[in-house]
Order: structure tokens, then sequence, then C-alpha cells
């Protein structure tokens, strides 16, 4: 097996599973260290470094994170990661005054944003600090996208909104609010911008054309209802509702339902629990609001009486699993009553306003993108978001709209936009003392803490009462000593090693094994716990000195106790808290210093 | 010693073993000892042993002396019984012990100080009266609790930390228990638990007093160059002679070596130790050629490890003497004390 190399800042950075994670590659065991020292301010500001809206995300992420866990593969549960995150936003102190600033002198150069979602957000957050002069077209009278008209006040409050975009906003972007662009071809011929970027979303909601749709006003589109709701246009619902659809988008449009009146509300679906692509948590949250889940039926035909909605007819099916995959037999029909239908089945993109000449467009009538720089193969003009790769979470959008700021920059300033600045990294001691770390290595066994939800009756009151109240102080207090702080590494020195098996004895998890070199299957079935996760790295030391044997490290459950650098008599395992340097736009990574990385 | 305890956390992959037991619940207290002792390993070592013979932790009596080495039975085994003796007097106590309860497994720990100097006569005799024991003596050439001073084991020549040569003759702990009749002679490496570990599981199963002589480095005082009991000089000077192998008693022999590559000897509780001979002109189970090849190897500087000798007719303190084999707690009282008529009738037999 061959020496790993650790100066490669992808391998310890894969080593902190929930950061590699993440899309935007969030600090994890960093903030929520922070959290657990009480800065919030500090974890507030170190989120928004990579995440941009830590308020948002910390009520709306789909948590990426968290299955990546480590903490998963110890005790079962994730440590609560996307709610410590909240709790960073709600008790940061001001930072307005600590945010990047726009210079006053301009750098000349414009650049044009379309929608003000979180992509378009993204770009601005990082390219007005550079002295671009930003101009965002939304269609809207307030920003935010989707974040802003498709998630439940119930789930995101408004004010949380209004501020996060307004610390981009309030750099000096030019919102032009009510001004959809109509035709990309009028906006670049009037040659006012360097680069375009094109961050308008996938705001289109599938449609499902069966006999009826289009037969009663009380048929709706998911997202679009969601919006009218949004925007007071749609201000009760049926008694009984039924949400054709499982994804969720479906679990917003469900609970909006209670909230507004109904009280027979079903998600009908047409697999089985285990195929559902709504998250797990709003799942078991739409269930607490006493929401039915049916599986196993498909929609036929919309049932009018007398030009009145009065139910829907829908295929059964019996399913089974065979060799992990689910095969349905249909078992007859059935009609379930409903007085108003929500179609909540998927959204698509849409781009009526880009003339097809201006660029290339591919499969589903998607622009051709590229994956790295998010240049459509019209130069200067970038796409990102949903509108980039159809739709995906805020996260996502995020990180797109750091890459493509670098691109715009790129390709401003004159450099080729496939050029990106290299990533680097820091790796620190921890040693205190003899027996002192600079962060808390004792593992905790505390459980996974439990949001606490406001009482039914008064979450059903208002569209706009926030159903999470959020961590305790007591709550965090436990949550935070859960992480395992995965970027303390525990970093090997082979030349100061004398074979001593101290550090494999002392091992809770028996991560550490001393073997003849092999290849990595054969030792991978060898060690003192067999490595049973290919998905987790083997760290290998090169020969080491008195018996030529390699030192190797299974990452997969290492508990990051730092147990093996402290019976280590020679200093041989040290823990160093590892950082990953992650260029945004304008900036470069300075060379990896001398780490002592062998 | 560390701050933290360890913690219980566990693989999600931890075996367990007959009566249903992990590794981890084999585990004492955590070592106060310098990070590195070699005793550690051998700990470490032990809690492997037992754990794989799957012997109930609390039907085990684990004794020592004083020092480095006899601290050590704190950090494995916690639900066993047992307690520190008076400096070298470890070997009494576990002779009285197992005279009164023959149904505990025992094991005594001790070092190169305890056992060859302060309690030489008592390890002495305990050989001689082959009391069932696993005695283990954990060697590292120094006395590590008083800050390094050589020991009796330390070498001819040898320096010490601070470049002293040692200018007296050592005394070999195997070539003692040899020449006094022990019928389990071992050495080994705590750095080799591969070689150890099925040792001290022989040394477990064997009936009879299993003297194991383990080079422990003590990696504060010990581990220098010039140094003959340093981690580097012990690779480098280790000859292996006979690699043991335990076979617990319900598994069948396989033939996983060449025929007359092996000696299979069977002990008391139906287990088997097969012998694979690393060197072909040597019978592990002849007391005299193996005291001369140990003598032969180390006058080349050597070190020899391996299952040196065995006495597969092994006759425990127990069997020698004709006593009951029933512990005595378990005897009724008026067997174990049959009243002043007995004590009368007895002692009229000696006027």
């Amino acid at each position: 097996m061959r020496r790993t190399d650790v100066g490669n800042p992808d391998y310890y950075h894969q080593v902190v599973d929930c950061q590699w994670a993440c899309p935007a590659h969030t600090n994890v065991p960093e903030y929520i260290r922070l959290i657990a020292q009480g800065r919030f301010t500090d974890a507030y500001l170190l989120n928004r470094e990579s995440n941009v809206f830590p308020g948002i995300l910390g009520r709306t992420c789909d948590r990426p994170c968290e299955p990546a866990c480590r903490r998963t593969r110890v005790d079962g549960k994730p440590v609560a990661i996307c709610r410590l995150k909240r709790v960073a936003a709600d008790h940061r102190d001001e930072v307005t005054h600590l945010l990047p600033r726009a210079p006053e002198k301009k750098n000349g150069k414009k650049v044009a944003l379309i929608g003000a979602g979180p992509a378009s957000l993204s770009v601005a957050n990082d390219l007005m600090p550079l002295g671009y002069q930003v101009t965002i077209f939304e269609k809207f009278a307030k920003p935010g996208g989707l974040m802003r008209v498709n998630i439940p006040a119930f789930r995101l409050p408004e004010q949380v909104l209004d501020e996060e975009i307004g610390y981009v906003t309030g750099m000096g972007v030019d919102v032009r609010y009510n001004s959809p662009v109509d035709s990309l071809k009028a906006l670049l011929d009037t040659k006012a911008f360097d680069a375009v970027f094109v961050g308008s979303g996938a705001p289109k909601g599938k449609e499902l054309e069966i006999p009826g749709r289009h037969d009663s006003d009380q048929v709706f589109i998911g997202i679009e209802w969601l919006a009218s709701i949004h925007f007071g246009h749609v201000e009760s619902v049926g008694k009984r509702v039924l949400i054709i659809g499982v994804g969720n988008t479906a679990m917003d449009c469900c609970r909006s339902a209670k909230r507004l009146g109904a009280t027979d509300v079903k998600v009908v679906a047409r697999k089985t629990r285990k195929y559902f692509k709504a998250s797990p948590w709003e799942l078991e949250d739409a269930e607490e609001e006493q929401v039915d889940i049916v599986e196993n039926r498909e929609p036929i035909r919309f049932v009018i009486e007398h030009g009145k909605l009065v139910g829907m007819e829908f295929k059964k099916f019996e399913s089974v699993e065979v060799n992990g995959k689910l095969e349905q037999t249909v078992a007859g029909t059935e009609i379930l009553p409903c007085d108003t239908v929500i179609l909540a089945i998927g959204q698509d993109n849409a781009f009526p306003f880009i003339e097809r000449e201006l660029m290339e467009f591919g499969k589903w009538d998607m622009p051709v993108v590229d994956k790295t720089t998010f240049m459509s193969t019209r130069p200067g003009v970038f796409f990102g978001g949903d509108a980039a790769f159809g739709p995906q979470n805020i996260i996502w959008a995020v990180e797109q709209g750091h890459q493509a700021a670098i691109s715009i920059h790129n390709y401003c300033q004159g450099v080729p936009v496939g050029e990106r600045p290299q990533r680097g990294m820091e790796l620190r001691s921890t040693r205190m003392g003899l027996h002192q770390w600079s962060y808390s290595n004792d593992y905790n066994p505390a459980k996974r803490q439990k949001m606490v939800h406001v009482e039914l009756k008064k979450r059903f009151a208002t569209m706009s009462t926030e159903v999470e109240v959020g961590f305790s102080a007591e709550q965090t207090a436990a949550e935070v000593q859960r992480c395992l702080n995965c970027d303390v590494q525990t970093h090997f020195t082979e030349s100061q090693c004398i074979e001593c098996d101290a550090c494999i004895d002392i091992c809770p998890v028996d991560c550490l094994t001393l073997t003849p070199s092999a290849d990595e299957a054969v030792i991978r079935q060898h060690l003192t716990a067999p490595a049973v996760n290919p998905e987790q790295a083997l760290f290998a030391s090169g020969a080491l000195k008195q018996t030529g044997r390699l030192m190797i490290k299974d990452e997969n459950v290492c508990v990051h106790c730092g147990l093996c650098a402290e019976r280590c008599p020679t200093y041989a395992w040290d823990m160093r808290k590892f950082t990953v340097l992650i260029p945004h736009a304008g900036e470069q990574v300075a060379e990896p210093a001398a780490t002592g990385a062998r | 010693m560390t701050y933290i305890a360890k913690p219980k956390v566990h693989a999600p992959t931890l075996a367990k073993n007959e009566i249903g037991l992990t590794r981890r619940d084999y585990e004492g207290t955590i070592s106060t000892l310098c990070a590195g002792c070699g005793h550690d390993s051998i700990t470490a070592a032990i809690i492997q042993a037992f754990w794989e013979l799957s012997i109930p932790p609390y039907r085990v009596a684990k004794l020592s002396g004083i020092g480095c080495s006899s601290k050590t039975p704190a950090y494995f085994l916690k639900e066993a019984h047992g307690f520190n003796s008076v400096h070298g007097r470890m070997p009494a106590l576990v002779g009285g012990a197992n005279a009164a309860n023959s149904d505990v497994t025992y094991i005594g720990v001790s070092g190169d100080g305890d056992s060859l100097s302060i309690g030489f006569g008592q390890m002495s005799h305990a050989v001689r009266r082959n009391v069932n024991m696993l005695y283990v003596l954990e060697n590292n050439g120094v006395y590590g609790l008083t800050k390094g001073q050589f020991s009796a084991a330390a070498d001819r020549g040898s320096l010490s930390k601070k470049g002293e040569a040692n200018t007296m003759e050592p005394i070999d702990g195997c070539l003692l228990a040899l020449t006094l009749g022990a019928t389990f002679v071992a050495r080994s490496f705590s750095g080799d638990k591969a070689q150890l570990v099925p040792i001290l599981k022989a040394g477990i199963a064997h009936r009879g007093f299993a003297f194991v002589d383990v080079i422990s480095p003590c990696v504060t005082f010990n581990d220098h160059e010039g140094s003959t009991k340093s981690y580097a000089y012990t690779r480098e000077h280790n000859v292996e002679i006979v690699q043991a192998n335990f076979v617990a008693p319900a598994k069948a022999i396989t033939t996983e070596y060449e025929p007359g590559d092996a000696t299979n000897v069977m002990l008391h509780d139906g287990s088997w130790v097969r012998l694979r001979k690393l060197d072909d002109d040597y019978d592990p189970t002849d007391r005299d050629r193996a005291y001369a090849h140990i003598r032969e190897h180390q006058r080349k500087g050597e070190v020899v490890t391996g299952l040196l000798h065995i006495s597969p007719d092994s006759q425990d303190l127990h069997a020698q003497l004709g006593t009951i084999e029933t512990p005595l707690i378990e005897l009724p009282y008026e067997q174990l004390c049959p009243g002043n008529a007995e004590l009368q009738k007895m002692q009229s037999r000696f006027r």
C-alpha cells in the first residue's frame, strides 16, 4: 500500500466528513467549537464565509452534512449540525460592521444577475467587495427567489430572510425589482454589462395531464400555490386536500393547507416510503401535523361532478422489494374524495427569455453549462443555482454562485475561466501540554437533542408562526459536545515511531494497526478491526524504521480523542488542527506552509 | 498518564467471545505508566488472551508485588480479584490462595526487581512447588520506578541512560526457572503480540507453574543506544526458536504445517499447544537441551524467544501433595473444621 499523501489538502479534508459533504464546504467542527465557547458571532461569520445564509440555511438546509457525520457511525445519530447553525445565527450580535464592504472606488466592470435568489445573491456577495458594479433583475417586488415565495414562513420567518439578504444587497447592489428580463438578447445588446449571470431558478411546476385536470378551479400547481399564499392571493382551501407527490414541496404544501383551514390532508405517493424524495425530518414534521401519507397510488383522473371537484381516482399498487428494487403490481382502483388537489410532482426549468441562437441548448431544453466554470457556450454568460442543472437545494445554489463568481472575476480580468485558484491547507498542533489539547478531546456520550416544536393549536393559527423554537442553552451545550472534532487530525510522523504499540492498545475504536505492506484490499481484511466501510480512507505510513511495517489507520470511526497522541512516547502521533483553505473570487491561497507533513 | 478515561465507545465491529463479552470488557482502569511502556502492551496481550479463552473475569485472581510491572493488574480485568502484596511476596500469596481455592485462574505479574532481587527466593519456591499459575515477569532490565538503576536482569556491558556500563552478570529468569524444574518456560517481547498472546493462553491452560519472561522496554530509562532491553535491540537480536500456537479443547488440530515440523502437546484441560520448531535440533520438551540452547545463543548476544520448554507430565502442587481439589469455601463447615474430638484424635497420632 502506498504512503498516504497528507500534504494534499483533499486527504484530511475528506476525514472531516461533514465539511467534505457540504457543497460549500462549511467548516462545521470549527463553528461548533465557537458555539461551544459562546462565540456566536464568530461562528456566524465563519459560516457566512462559505454558505452566505447561515440563518436561512440553519432552518431550511437539506443538510448533506448530517448523513455524512462520523457520529452517525459511532452512536447512530449525527450531530444536529443544522440546528447548531441556527443557534449561531439566532444568538449573534450585530454583525454589519464585520461584514465585507464594497470599496468606494469601483473596478469599472459591470455584471448583471438575473433573479434575486440564493445563486445570484452569492455571486453579488463575492463580487461586490472586489469593486464590481452589480445589477440584479428581479421579477418580484422582494428579493430571495424561492427562499421567499416557496418556503412557508412557518419554516423560515421573513425577518431572517430580510436580514441576511440585506447584508448582500446592502453593499450597494443595484436591485431592480418588478423587472423581469424578457429577452436576454436585448440585455446583451445594450452592452451595458461585462458579464451576465443567470440565476433564475427552476420556476415551473410540473403538470399532470390526466382527465379532468382543467375542469375545476380547485387544482393547483404546488410552487405556484405556495407563492400565491405568500402573496396573499390564496387565503383558504377546501376541507379535504390531496397533495400529489412526496418531495419537500409536497411537505410545504400539506402543512400550508393545514394552516389555511383544511382538516383532512393526504399526501399521495406512487412508491413506498423508502423511495420518498422528501427529507425524513420534513416527513416527520408533516406527520406530526396529522397529515396522512398514502403510499402506492398513481393518479388516473380527477372526479368532477356537476362541474365541481369531488375526488380523485387512483390506481392501487401492491409493492414488494425484489433484490433491492421495488416491484409494483396493480391491485384495483380507488377514489379518494377531496375538495382541492395540489400537484407537487417536481419542477422544471423555463427559459422563455433566452433566445436559443444565443447559446447551445442540450437535453431537456437546458442550456449547455460547464460543470466547473458555470459558463454557457456563450462567453460571458454564466449560470448557477437551479437554472444551471435543475432543481437542487439552496446550499448548492450558494456554492455554484461562489464558483460562477470566480469565473466572472476571471472573465472580466482577462484570465481564462478554467484557471481556478487552488485549495490550500493549514495544519497546526493542538498540543498545549503533556496531556492537554486546545480542543475538548473527551468523548461525550450525550444523545442527539430533540428540537422542541410549538404546540399544534398555536402553530395552525397563523401562517407565520415558526414551528421550531430553536435549541435551548442546555440543548446547545449538550449537542456541541457530540461533535467529534474530526478536523483535529491524528497526524503521524513515521521517522519518530518506535513501534511500541501504545497507540494501538489505547485506541478505543481499534483504528490502528501495524502490518507488513500489502495491497489495500488485503490490508482492509487484516486490521485490528476489519475496515468494513470502503468509503472511508485508510491512512498508510511509509515503512517504519525498526521492522519495515506500515502504520495503518482506518479513518472510519476515529473519535479524535487524542489518546494515541497522549500515549505516544515519541510524539510520532500528534493532534493537529486542519483547515482547508478554499479560495473565493479574487482570493489566492498562499503556498502551504511547511507543516512537517512527513 | 492521561487526563481522560478511555472512552467506552467502541468499534461497531467489536467481536464477542463465547460468553458474550467483548475485549473491552476485559480492560481495567487507564494506565498511569509512562506513555509507550512495554508493560502496557503486555497488559493488552493479557486482555486479549483472557478474552480469547472466554474466561469470566470474576473467576480470575490477579496478584502482584511492587513496582511498575506490579501496578499493571489494575489495568486489566477490572472484575477480577486481587491486590498488591509486599514487595516480592506475590508468589507466596498465590501459593496460599491456590491451596485454598484451585478453581480460580491465577495470574501473577512481577518485574525483574520484584522477582530476581527482593523476591528471588519467593519466585524460586513457587517454581519448585509448581503452583498452578501464570507468572508474567515484565523484564526491562532497570528499576524504572526509582529512576533507572540497573536491575539483576541487566546484561553485563549494557549501558545506563547516563552511559555507565553494567559490570555484573545478569540473572536470567528462564535459565533460573529451568534449573528449578519449571514445567513451562517461555520468553517473549512486548512488541510482538502475535507471539506473546498464544504463549499467554498456553500458560493459562497449563496446569502448573507457567513462567513467561517478557522483554518489556522501559521507554523512559532503558530505550537508548547501548541498552540491551530497548525496542530496537530486542527486534534486532531476537531469535524465535519455537512458535507456539494454542488450540482450544473443542477444536480439532488441523494440519497447517508439514508433518514432522510441529509437535503437539496436550494440556490437562484437553487443549493443545502446537509447537512449530524454527530451529531443527531443538526439542522444547528436553529441559537440558533447552538450557544449553539458550546459553549458546546468549553467548552470541542473541535473545531467544518462544515457548522454550514444556513438561507434558507436569504435576502441580495439589497433585503432588494430594490435597483436596474442592475449593475450601465449598466444603461444608463440619468437614472443614471437624471439631475438637477429631483434633484430639489426630494429635494422639503424634504422641
